[in-house]
């Protein structure tokens, strides 16, 4: 009877969960595509012309602001993401492992806002007073971004690595393969698939952030054409217009995050598929 | 067993919890809208507060459009604009207004230039004045920063300044005063604008046209860029809405606003 009764809670637990994401997925639809509809999706994809008051809505240029910022954040994300990973896994003593493991873990924890005033505060003055331009810019909240999706991309790594069998590391020293080249032509090859699921969700992550976003991008509605230039997020597109919008610039907020949605919804999949090959490879062996 | 126990206690709080605050919900006259008007309107309800009465005001930010549309649904029952209404959102809501406010053009303090002419704020604004130089300063670029599509601030500059011209799209855009003084604060390219009341000591306000940017010269009507702040409510004021917004037009509140640079409405 208590069996049944915990086995019913729980299910509706779960569904409770799973309806919820169906409730956001119907309403951010029901609230965006009609105006996509009505100024036609090329228009609302292509159009670099975003002035909502005169009932211009065009997306373009914080698609490529969303893109710039994302490309720029896994570059620096992997660069040492996966730097950490290999030597957490190949070269450290277990003692330093124990140490950087959990600091690494730990930036997952830091609020979004404090990265981003850390920005506005330390990283923004460096960049106008040395390489010019505004500041706020791609390379300021690449770098942000990028700092933030560190935990992601290394603790995923990490696990991927570490799913390397053994016996593959061993089996290279011995036919007396160097660390380094057992690293790289055995260790990275192996974990190949995990580690690009870690890229993927790293993404994820730095393309769904706000808070910090616009508080070191600019938010310049207009297309960036160098990294030192201003941009304009999706969802900073959102959060900074949200509380002012009505009408049509309100659904047009809710079209943006449709786009973002689709845009995530891929990141997701791919991420998925790939590691679940991964596993499929696992088994298989 | 004990989960269960553990979960019925949670349930029981949130229960309290969410029932405390609704009664004490029931006592409040909410006031919603235009950060740039919060400010000043917290320092009004503060005064207005201490006098007890059977509701207390409780401010919120948001922005003018969103104080708007929280007085359409019911949410909010005064809201804070800080422009014109619109001629469609004039005739649903009723409008009072209580204070006076200048937008000033501010400048980074190590800028020299001292004034512009409305049509050189323009220029600068559209893009068309790249260089400080154009507007008789010093050979640098100008940085625009400008405030979100919606915000009240905004649409009072668009309106007073730039008239059909648009804010070109290369200005930064920042989501709040506080955000554009920050800015400006720290980069002496920077031309930006924000509430006259809320410039401080930091920042250098430019003239305008020769008029220098100060409360007198909002209320002597000479200083080009000033807009109302309005506290708008859905139909005419309820009785407690009308107490509040008769306290921000009485003596008192009217010295309380001058105090802090504001200008009683004419």
């Amino acid at each position: 009877m208590k069996e049944k009764l915990i086995h019913v809670a729980l299910t509706i637990l779960a569904l409770s969960a799973i309806s919820g994401l169906a409730l956001i997925t119907a309403f951010i639809f029901k609230e965006g595509v009609p105006i996509i509809v009505q100024v036609g999706l090329r228009n609302f994809l292509a159009s670099s012309d975003w002035y909502p008051t005169e009932g211009k809505f065009g997306i373009f240029p914080m698609i490529v602001g969303s893109l710039a910022v994302t490309v720029g954040a896994v570059v620096i994300g992997v660069f040492f993401g996966l730097g950490c990973a290999v030597l957490l896994t190949q070269f450290c003593p277990p003692r330093m492992v124990a140490v950087i493991k959990p600091s690494i873990e730990l930036l997952a924890g830091v609020p979004s806002v404090v990265y981003g005033f850390i920005g506005v505060v330390i990283l923004v003055p460096l960049i106008r007073d040395h390489l010019g331009g505004p500041g706020l810019s791609v390379l300021a909240s690449s770098i942000v971004l990028g700092i933030m999706a560190l935990p992601t991309i290394t603790s995923i790594s990490v696990d991927a690595l570490q799913a390397v069998p053994r016996s593959y590391r061993e089996g290279s020293i011995a036919l007396g393969a160097t660390e380094w080249q057992t690293t790289h032509m055995v260790m990275l090859k192996g974990a190949r698939s995990g580690i690009v699921a870690a890229v993927i969700l790293g993404m994820g992550r730095a393309i769904g952030e706000t808070m910090a976003t616009i508080m070191v991008a600019g938010n310049t509605a207009d297309v960036p054409h160098s990294l030192l230039d201003p941009v304009r997020t999706l969802t900073s597109n959102i959060a900074l217009e949200m509380g002012y919008a009505a009408g049509k610039h309100r659904e047009a907020l809710f079209a943006t995050g449709v786009v973002l949605f689709i845009i995530i919804m891929i990141l997701n999949t791919i991420a998925m598929t790939v590691s679940r090959q991964r596993v499929r490879k696992a088994v298989a062996r | 067993m004990k989960w269960l126990v553990a979960v019925g206690i949670l349930v029981v709080l949130i229960l309290v919890v969410s029932f405390g605050l609704g009664r004490g919900g029931a006592a409040t006259l909410n006031v919603i809208g235009s950060t740039s008007i919060q400010p000043f309107a917290e320092i009004l309800a503060q005064e207005f507060n201490k006098t007890p009465r059977p509701f207390v005001v409780d401010v919120q930010g948001g922005g003018s459009t969103a104080g708007l549309q929280a007085v359409a649904n019911g949410v909010a029952d005064v809201g804070m604009c800080s422009r014109d209404l619109k001629p469609e959102e004039a005739a649903q809501f009723t409008a009072t207004a209580f204070a006076q406010d200048g937008l000033a053009v501010v400048v980074h303090p190590s800028n020299p230039v001292r004034n512009l002419s409305l049509r050189q704020v323009a220029g600068l604004f559209a893009g068309d004045l790249v260089n400080w130089k154009q507007a008789g300063g010093e050979d640098r670029p100008v940085r625009l920063i400008t405030r979100e599509e919606g915000s009240g601030t905004r649409e009072a500059f668009q309106k007073l300044v730039m008239g059909k011209t648009r804010i070109s799209r290369k200005a930064l855009t920042q989501e709040s005063n506080g955000a554009v003084k920050e800015l400006v604060k720290h980069d002496p390219c920077a031309v930006g604008y924000m509430s006259l009341g809320l410039v401080g000591q930091e920042l250098k306000a430019l003239k305008v046209d020769g008029v220098a940017p100060t409360a007198e010269e909002v209320v002597s009507g000479r200083y080009p860029l000033a807009r109302p702040f309005l506290f708008v409510t859905k139909g005419p004021p309820g009785e407690r809405a009308r107490e509040f917004i008769d306290f921000a037009a009485s003596p008192i509140g009217r010295q309380m606003l001058e105090r802090e640079g504001l200008v009683g409405a004419r």
